[in-house]
């Protein structure tokens, strides 16, 4: 195995972990909690292949990677709030009690 | 692959798992900071040096902080009566699984079209900051517009409403 693949079934571990507690869990902020796996996971992609591929002195996975993480934080804080107003309006954070779009 | 490959990945798979089973949200949110660690030790073992100290700074720092800020503010961290599983666990597990297969299986056939043993980069921050205003720099603008709106955004949808004050 090279240690690209290596990398790779990391990250595809990763991503399968944060999907399968985004799509089971019932709390809002765990399901937030995946989806930052899952894009972290893809950010460990996206590293993996600048180190192994042709041309890493272009820096395009890095700065693909970098540009991530700052989009990431931004969905977090979106999340977060939208988690905090629901749980204000409803008085829960469980997803499965949220089952009407009028409030 | 290095014997430090198979312990941070192994310590990384570890914080990821524990993040999604544990029971308590604020130790879900203890041992999701653990994955990040790992995956800034990751990006730095893959002499990504600037990216994980970004990954550092922005997600052990702030991210994780404001998850556990948000299971504070919402009560979260009390296990509720009937589970912390959905109704539909069952099969989010298995699209899970299927995901992970297909992924493993796609990564594991193509190994021997995968890139060797390459000599590993050295990227100077200086390098870095030079393509930042240089080649990217209409996505660094992007980006700054859209933290400042998400900061907005999120100030406003977070903002404490008064019963008929808009």
């Amino acid at each position: 195995m090279t240690p690209l693949a290596g990398y790779l079934l990391v990250a595809a571990l990763l991503f399968a972990i944060g999907l399968a507690g985004a799509l089971t869990r019932r709390n809002a902020i765990l399901v937030l909690i995946g989806i930052e796996l899952m894009l972290n996971a893809g950010n460990l992609n996206l590293i993996a292949f600048w180190r192994y591929g042709p041309h890493p002195e272009v820096l395009t996975g890095m700065m693909f990677a970098i540009f991530s993480i700052a989009v990431a934080a931004a969905e977090a804080a979106v999340g977060l709030g939208l988690v905090i107003q629901i749980h204000r309006h409803a008085h829960t954070t469980d997803l499965d009690a949220m089952n009407r779009m009028k409030g | 692959m290095s014997f430090v490959f198979y312990i941070l990945s192994a310590l990384t798979v570890a914080g990821a798992l524990a993040a999604v089973l544990l029971k308590n949200t604020v130790h879900c949110a203890l041992a999701l900071t653990v994955a990040f660690a790992g995956l800034a030790l990751l990006f730095l073992d893959l002499h990504a040096q600037f990216a994980g100290f970004a990954q550092i700074l922005v997600y052990i720092g702030a991210v994780a902080i404001l998850v556990v800020f948000a299971i504070l503010l919402t009560k979260g961290s009390e296990t509720p009566k009937d589970g912390v599983f959905s109704k539909t666990w069952l099969a989010g597990l298995a699209v899970a699984a299927a995901v992970f297969a297909v992924l493993g299986w796609a990564v594991l056939q193509s190994t021997s079209r995968l890139p060797q043993d390459v000599k590993a980069p050295t990227v100077t921050v200086q390098q870095i900051g030079q393509s930042l205003v240089g080649r990217y720099v209409l996505p660094l603008e992007i980006v700054a517009v859209l933290l400042t709106a998400a900061m907005i955004g999120a100030v406003i949808i977070a903002l404490h409403e008064k019963e008929g004050l808009q």
